[in-house]
């Protein structure tokens, strides 16, 4: 019999060893199920994971991986500040939009304006927007003691309406023949978040990105704020005695993922995406928080997390039309990778013992 | 450097493989919006690249993607199938117009043809079909089957396209029955079964007992059929599997003409990029079997709606037709120029309810 014994504390080698052990479990059953639906494996897995990084056409999707992975790190890093504080930010999708609406729309007022103020003057207004947002479950939390994670999960829905409105009314293109959506942002050149360097995917977005990483790192190692939050997170009363002020700590963690979550709209609605369009969200907040967990809430865990993550993306898409795979194949082989994540999660704190059953 | 060099190399090798297009087979990309199972819009076209293959035989080979997002991935989704060989890219939804034509600067030897689009290169062409013929045979079924004189109408996004349909439906409905009301929910969607079920729902709840749909699955029909006294129509599938009720006809989409006769210009090497609008008598629009749960003598009327239609004998919006604000549109005998219907924002008279704006 196997029995599961709790670790006193959780394991350091397995909180390392688990995610790439969650990766080979995904490929050794994503590859059955990629043999099942009468493809050949191997083939399947390298074109997902090895394709695009060492490819014929890696030159393409190399930059592509930075263009993907550049939001899901920049939400995730915001997200898991709060997430070690015991702050749970589900919303960050709405604060994406947010950012991406109030961005774009400094932008498109001054259009046809040509400065170098008017990108800069989008970047605060995205993170501005996405701030906002965010206040309004951390207000609520502070004022009213109700649910974050209720209040932003909804508040994406009310952003998705707004985000509609605002594509078929105040922003519509009015040389877009009625059609609904923005100008296109990135064929505005004061406006537009274009790459730096051409085909490298590199985007201001990226470097906001890398940034962000480096920032959160010394905040959580170097600075009181981030020791509060480590603290808050470990040992809420203790982090009461040392002086904490929750309330205070609520506003900052929510502020600082809506913010960081608005950037990544604007990034991505002045540059990849182009335009203010109803579908422009297409999942970047929720990834982010699978993201931040695969990460293990550290800096740069969530860096190799959100390329990974973005690798399946670019990967699984390359599966599709290359080796004719479904599209809900390669959504199920993303699950997976969830799945095995959580189950071989059970080691960091669980360690298995052989031997005789214990009587309960 | 090394980046410039793999570039250049790249390059290089796209030249190469174009050079060596004449000898290979032609290699055909879809881009599809939703899965292909949807038994609606995208079911069609691949239904139509299932034909090219069966037509062309080895001359040529099919590649796709299904249920490709609208905004930033559809681009390298795209860019995807011009790296990979592509000769020609039929990109098939609206929402991958600015994709589709940020591509095509960057492979000028590819063509691209873009669905129900505005935009054209000089290698993107655009084609579109004129559903809105269709809609008025649905809508004069919709208007002589009513009894509540209620009909429910899912439309997807409020752009041209659907707001066309919405008024031809309704024009024709009026003919046959001055008390009709359309009711229109907006589902902000192409394909979600859950949603457009909603939908469905909702209109029914409302006392509606016949269903239009715009979106592309077949979930308003199983709501209608769930109902029990409601009647729906295929969108631009057959959905035959809801015969002979709920669905009691059916608008179909049939794009094999079309891919087929560009396919074979690519392979003859006379492609040009143009802007084609094809309806009924091109065989683009198509109307499923009218089944018996309609009465002989309004199948009849149908049937003789969509031929003179089809001949061109009788045009959908012929005026006297007035806006929804009573201000005057097309004068007695007048007939709709496409510009205006392409670019169509306005209700007619008579419908209730705004277009979101």
């Amino acid at each position: 019999m196997i029995a599961l014994v709790r670790r006193p504390a959780p394991s350091r080698l397995w909180t390392v060893l688990t995610p790439p052990l969650a990766v080979l479990a995904t490929m050794v059953a994503g590859g059955l199920m990629f043999a099942a639906l009468g493809k050949d494996p191997v083939l399947a897995i390298r074109t997902i994971f090895w394709d695009p990084l060492f490819g014929e056409f890696a030159f393409y999707y190399r930059g592509q991986l930075l263009v993907k992975a550049a939001p899901l790190i920049l939400i995730a890093i915001g997200l898991s500040l709060g997430f070690r504080a015991g702050i749970w930010n589900i919303g960050a999708e709405g604060q994406y939009i947010l950012g991406a609406i109030t961005g774009g729309a400094v932008g498109l007022a001054f259009y046809p304006l040509d400065s170098w103020i008017v990108f800069p003057l989008m970047v605060v207004a995205g993170a501005f927007g996405g701030f906002l947002w965010a206040m309004i479950p951390a207000l609520l939390k502070v004022k009213f003691r109700t649910n974050e994670i209720l209040v932003s999960l909804l508040l994406v829905y009310v952003a998705e309406q707004l985000l509609a409105y605002m594509a078929l009314g105040p922003l519509k293109n009015p040389e877009g023949q009625g059609f609904p959506g923005s100008r296109n942002l990135s064929q505005y050149d004061a406006a537009a978040n274009n790459e730096l360097i051409a085909g490298s995917g590199m985007h201001w977005g990226v470097v906001a990105a890398f940034i962000a990483v480096i920032a959160a790192y010394v905040l959580l190692n170097r600075h009181l704020t981030g020791y509060h939050i480590r603290l808050t997170g470990q040992a809420p009363r203790a982090a009461r005695f040392a002086g904490v002020n929750p309330n205070l700590l609520t506003i900052f963690c929510l502020g600082t993922s809506g913010a960081l979550a608005g950037l990544a709209g604007l990034f991505e609605v002045a540059g990849p995406a182009g335009q203010i369009s109803i579908d422009f969200n297409v999942g970047y907040g929720f990834t982010a928080i699978i993201v931040a967990f695969l990460g293990r809430l550290h800096p740069v865990g969530i860096l190799l997390a959100g390329l990974l993550m973005a690798l399946t993306y670019i990967g699984g898409e390359a599966a599709q039309s290359q080796l004719g795979l479904p599209a809900a194949a390669i959504q199920a082989f993303q699950g997976m990778l969830l799945f095995f994540l959580l189950a071989v999660d059970m080691l960091t704190n669980y360690r298995l013992r052989f031997g005789r059953a214990q009587v309960a | 450097m090394k980046l410039i060099k793999t570039m250049a190399a790249a390059a290089a090798l796209l030249a190469a493989t174009q050079a060596g297009a004449q000898d290979d087979p032609v290699k055909v990309g879809f881009i599809y919006v939703g899965p292909i199972g949807d038994g609606g819009w995208t079911y069609e076209h691949d239904q139509a690249r299932q034909a090219v293959e069966e037509h062309f035989g080895d001359q040529v080979e099919t590649v796709y993607r299904e249920s490709v997002p609208e905004g930033a991935d559809a681009e390298r989704a795209i860019t995807q199938m011009a790296l990979g060989g592509a000769d020609l890219i039929f990109t098939t939804s609206f929402g991958f117009m600015d994709a589709t034509i940020n591509v095509a600067e960057k492979f000028p030897d590819v063509k691209f043809e873009h669905a129900t689009g505005y935009k054209t290169a000089e290698n993107v062409a655009t084609y579109n079909a004129r559903f809105y013929q269709g809609r008025a045979v649905l809508g004069h079924i919709a208007g002589s089957m009513t009894e509540s004189n209620k009909v429910g109408y899912i439309g997807s996004f409020p752009i041209p396209e659907v707001i066309r349909g919405i008024n031809s439906a309704f024009l024709h409905a009026r003919k046959v029955n001055p008390d009709v009301e359309f009711n229109v929910v907006w589902a902000y969607t192409w394909f979600d079964p859950a949603k457009e079920a909603d939908a469905a729902q909702a209109l029914i709840e409302q006392g509606a007992d016949v269903i239009l749909q715009h979106t592309d699955s077949t979930a308003p029909l199983a709501a209608a059929e769930q109902a029990g006294d409601v009647i729906g129509f295929g969108q631009a599938s057959d959905m035959a599997e809801y015969k002979p009720s709920p669905r009691v006809a059916s608008i179909i989409d049939n794009w094999s003409p079309y891919y087929i006769d560009r396919v074979q210009a690519v392979i003859d090497g006379t492609w040009e990029s143009h802007s084609v609008w094809q309806g009924i008598g091109d065989g683009t629009v198509e109307i499923g079997e009218i089944t018996d749960a309609v009465p002989e003598d309004v199948r009849q009327e149908a049937a003789d709606l969509r031929d003179r239609i089809g001949s061109g004998e009788y045009h959908p919006f012929t005026g006297p037709i007035n806006k929804q604000d009573g201000s005057a549109w097309l004068a007695e005998g007048e007939v709709a120029d496409d510009e205006t219907l392409l670019g169509m924002d306005f209700y007619v008279e008579g419908m209730t309810g705004d277009i979101p704006n």
